[in-house]
């Protein structure tokens, strides 16, 4: 039993892995395809990512609003919800924050805590209403937090333009109080825009870890997303969970904006369209398998080969909607999981 | 006289398991064949091998002299092999005609001939005494009937062998005594039936032979006539069994639980409980006897909050638990051990020790300040593990991996561990083995000797007329009659069951 349990750990590790080899390998055949070297193609990709300090530094920035919104979706997911929602709010988190960045004025140490607590208030918010609507009125989550993405998109802009505009499409600069740019982190990448939010990413993840696995209230959500019926049994309110794990789960999305609006850009454009940052916030607690750890890695490959696309084009002449493929691939041979399992079981079997 | 099939030497392995190992099973003409063993003993790979869903690791199976090879059930039906499943296949709002020919339509031109249909339903159902009425919709008709439904069913298709799956597990006593005239007539006619059962009194009852298999393992085959019901489950089990509970008398005192007058609707709006009474006191176990859907199920969700109570009053020790939320009235002193532990009782995917503190986890030494203290959980866990014996390899392993015995311990042990007043017992043993059940009703009177109140809900009526001291009998979501277990039978109970009336209602009252 035990030798089972621990060979569903390693297929757990394993799956993933493969999934990711997989994609890889299948982006390779399409380079081979439209007639390039996929050997040269994927070294650009990779010296565009890790080749020098400032694709580095870029990498990270990267990766810190996919982490925090991979830990949005996963932290729904542990609770049993799907969060389609993470986009809608990361925007309006991002407005949140750099609205409190631009019109308030505070010594950095009220000014900077404030502005990211008005962004992860304002997911929360975001997050509460299909919570509360699925909660009361049984309502699906998904579908409401679609339409949520699409409100929360033309609202902000509306907001902008009608309040905040200032040229150039956009918001004024937040105060440098509220700023989290960096110089020294900056100066150590050769300039990228690199800045101290992927300090807050990284505690963001021990912060899911702890409140999952160490709390009371992680329990009662792990217990609400394994089983409804039993929670309610044990005296649990089921009702009052769901939408508990919904504002969880936007304030960390709503994090995830701010980190947009005071970290990378220090303003916000009016959006044109998604940013997309939430949809591969999906992706990303998927391939991470809903796990700290996991959510950190896959959100580390997904900025590397999205940091990396521009120098394949530049270095190897591939367009970069390859690392697009590349990436639906590895999304498409996870979600296929129960295909390699089977792959993974068989060739355990031979080797038996 | 002829062998219509033989299964010899036939093994299956799962990947790590073994779950047939060289047993025979050799089914005569016109004979009732029961196959005996625990769950969990392979009797369903068995005949599911049998049907053609799993094939045979090795061995063969000759279906009348003939080796053949079962690739899927539709072989199986042509060899005139048919099932009778335990969770009946039928479309609910389909006519009982409608269903029997799902599959297998009778057609003029495109069209489905329903006329030829019920013709032949009812020639059917005539020839063996089945008494089914083929312009009836499934949903309007009683469980004893959707079974012969079932049983039509197989005959349509041409079956001359039946496989009966547990057929007796949700029927009244009175409908049971009329499978067992159907079963007969059909053997009569030249049918040849397996009955898959763990119910030695059945067994007795109707069959000629017994094939018992223990833990994958074939016992060996006995004529019925030539046996008893002792030896059949020390057969069954491998050891000698006790079954007529060990007890005292009960020395009950006040009452623990009352209820007046309780009202409870479903969804519909209909009262499912319906004006019900009941007092259960310190030291007693009340059995509530009932068929299944009598407002069994609703009456037990009302006393534990997790179904709205719309009128009527229920109080625990002068404590009006009426209004109150279920997380109050578990920490009230109410216990329960629900009836579909799979659902209610587990968080599968939990480990064990997590599973142990269910309702416990935001109480000290389990957290403090809403930081949970995993080394005390594990401690307990460890505990209750082995005063219960609950076999499982740590406290860290999925209530998933256990079975169904040891999940229903896991329960037991935390349900009884919170020295309740009231330990409410909803079919605790249902899809047990001999021993799980021995267990699990010694625990049950143990903690009526600690002078707790007891309340037993099952549909077995050996269950209840076994363990309880008194008897409820629920019918159509009120208590109809309560009796004494020493003063009553199978027959009065069944009767009670039914609706009707009894000339000694409410002497023990």
């Amino acid at each position: 039993m035990i030798h089972k349990w621990l060979n569903d750990r390693a297929t757990n590790i394993l799956v993933p892995i493969l999934a990711v080899f997989l994609g890889i390998l299948v982006g390779a055949i399409i380079m081979l395809f439209i007639g390039q070297n996929p050997i040269t193609g994927y070294w650009a990709l990779l010296y565009g990512a890790f080749g020098d300090a400032y694709y580095f530094g870029e990498m990270l920035r990267m990766m810190t609003p996919l982490i925090l919104a991979g830990l949005a979706v996963a932290f729904a997911f542990r609770t049993g919800l799907f969060n389609i929602g993470v986009e809608g709010q990361l925007i309006v988190g991002w407005f949140a924050s750099v609205t409190v960045g631009v019109l308030i004025e505070a010594p950095m140490i009220i000014h900077l805590p404030l502005a990211i607590l008005a962004g992860a208030l304002a997911g929360a918010l975001w997050g509460f209403i299909p919570g509360f609507l699925k909660a009361r009125f049984y309502v699906h989550e998904v579908i409401v937090t679609i339409m949520l993405n699409y409100v929360a998109l033309y609202v902000c802009n509306y907001l902008i333009r009608t309040y905040l505009l200032v040229p150039g499409e956009r918001t004024d600069r937040i105060s440098p109080t509220a700023s989290l740019q960096s110089f020294f982190l900056q100066n150590l990448t050769d300039f990228s825009r690199l800045h101290y939010g992927f300090f807050i990413a990284i505690i963001a993840c021990i912060v899911l870890w702890f409140i999952l696995w160490k709390t009371t209230i992680g329990f009662e959500l792990r217990a609400v997303g394994y089983n409804k019926h039993a929670s309610h049994y044990a005296g649990m309110n089921v009702n009052r969970n769901i939408v508990l794990s919904m504002v969880i789960s936007g304030a960390f999305a709503g994090v995830a904006g701010a980190m947009e609006g005071l970290g990378t850009f220090g303003y916000m454009s009016i959006l044109s369209g998604f940013t997309g940052t939430g949809f591969d916030g999906i992706a990303v607690a998927l391939l991470g398998a809903n796990t700290s750890i996991g959510v950190f890695l896959a959100a580390g490959l997904f900025g590397a080969l999205k940091i990396g696309a521009p120098n394949m084009q530049a270095a190897a002449g591939i367009p970069p909607e390859l690392v697009d493929i590349v990436i639906a691939l590895i999304i498409f041979f996870v979600a296929s999981s129960y295909l390699i399992r089977i792959v993974i079981n068989r060739l355990q079997k031979e080797e038996k | 006289m002829n062998n219509v099939i033989e299964m010899n030497n036939i093994r299956r392995e799962f990947p790590g398991i073994v779950a047939n190992d060289n047993i025979t099973l050799q089914l005569r003409q016109g004979e009732i064949h029961a196959l005996l063993g625990e769950n969990g003993a392979g009797k369903s790979t068995l005949m599911n091998i049998l049907f053609g869903l799993y094939q045979p690791t090795k061995g063969e199976i000759k279906v009348r002299g003939e080796i053949v090879n079962i690739t899927d059930p539709n072989v199986a039906n042509q060899l005139g092999i048919g099932m009778v499943h335990q969770h009946f296949m039928l479309v609910d709002n389909f006519t009982v005609a409608e269903n029997i020919i799902l599959g297998a339509e009778p057609k003029k031109g495109a069209k489905i001939d329903i006329k030829k249909a019920e013709k032949d339903v009812l020639e059917l159902s005539e020839k063996y005494g089945l008494k089914v009425d083929p312009r009836a919709k499934i949903e309007d008709i009683s469980v004893g009937m959707q079974q012969r439904v079932e049983i039509v069913k197989t005959l349509y298709r041409g079956a001359e062998i039946l496989i009966f799956d547990e057929p007796t597990a949700a029927l009244t006593p009175q409908e049971i005594t009329e499978l067992i005239q159907i079963m007969k007539a059909l053997v009569k006619e030249g049918k040849s039936i397996i009955l898959i059962t763990h119910k030695l009194k059945e067994i007795m009852a109707v069959c000629d032979r017994c094939t018992v298999i223990r833990r994958g393992k074939g016992i060996g085959t006995v004529e019925v006539a030539e046996s008893d019901p002792d030896s059949l489950a020390a057969m069954m089990v491998g050891r000698e069994v006790n079954f007529t509970v060990e007890r005292e008398e009960a020395k009950p005192k006040e009452p623990v639980l009352k209820v007046n007058d309780l009202v409870v609707q479903d969804v519909r709006k209909v009262p499912v409980v319906n004006g019900l009474n009941l007092e259960v006191k310190a030291g007693e176990i009340l059995g509530i006897a009932g068929v299944d859907g009598n407002g069994q199920s609703e009456f037990i969700e009302a006393i534990t909050g997790l179904r709205k109570i719309d009128s009527g009053k229920i109080t625990l020790n002068d404590k009006d638990l009426t209004a109150l939320k279920t997380r109050k009235i578990t920490e009230s002193g109410v216990a329960h051990i629900p009836q579909d532990r799979h659902k209610h009782g587990l968080v599968l995917d939990f480990s064990v020790a997590e599973n142990i503190v269910l309702q416990t986890y935001y109480q000290k030494p389990y957290s403090k300040n809403k930081i949970m203290n995993f080394p005390a959980i594990f401690k307990k866990a460890n505990e209750l593990i082995e005063e219960y014996d609950v076999r499982t390899p740590s406290e860290h392993t999925q209530a998933r991996a256990l079975s169904g015995g040891n999940q229903q311990k896991a329960i037991i042990a935390r349900e009884i561990d919170r020295s309740p007043d009231l330990l409410i017992a909803a079919q605790p043993t249902r899809g047990l083995d001999v021993g799980a059940i021995e267990f699990i009703h010694r625990k049950l009177i143990e903690e009526r000797d600690k002078g707790r109140a007891v309340l037993l809900v099952s549909l077995e009526l050996d269950e209840v007329l076994n363990v309880s001291d008194r008897i409820a009998v629920i019918y159509e979501g009120k208590i109809v009659a309560v009796v004494n277990p020493k003063e009553t039978d199978e027959k009065e109970l069944g009767l009670l069951m039914a609706g009707g009336k009894s000339k000694r209602v409410g002497e023990a009252q």
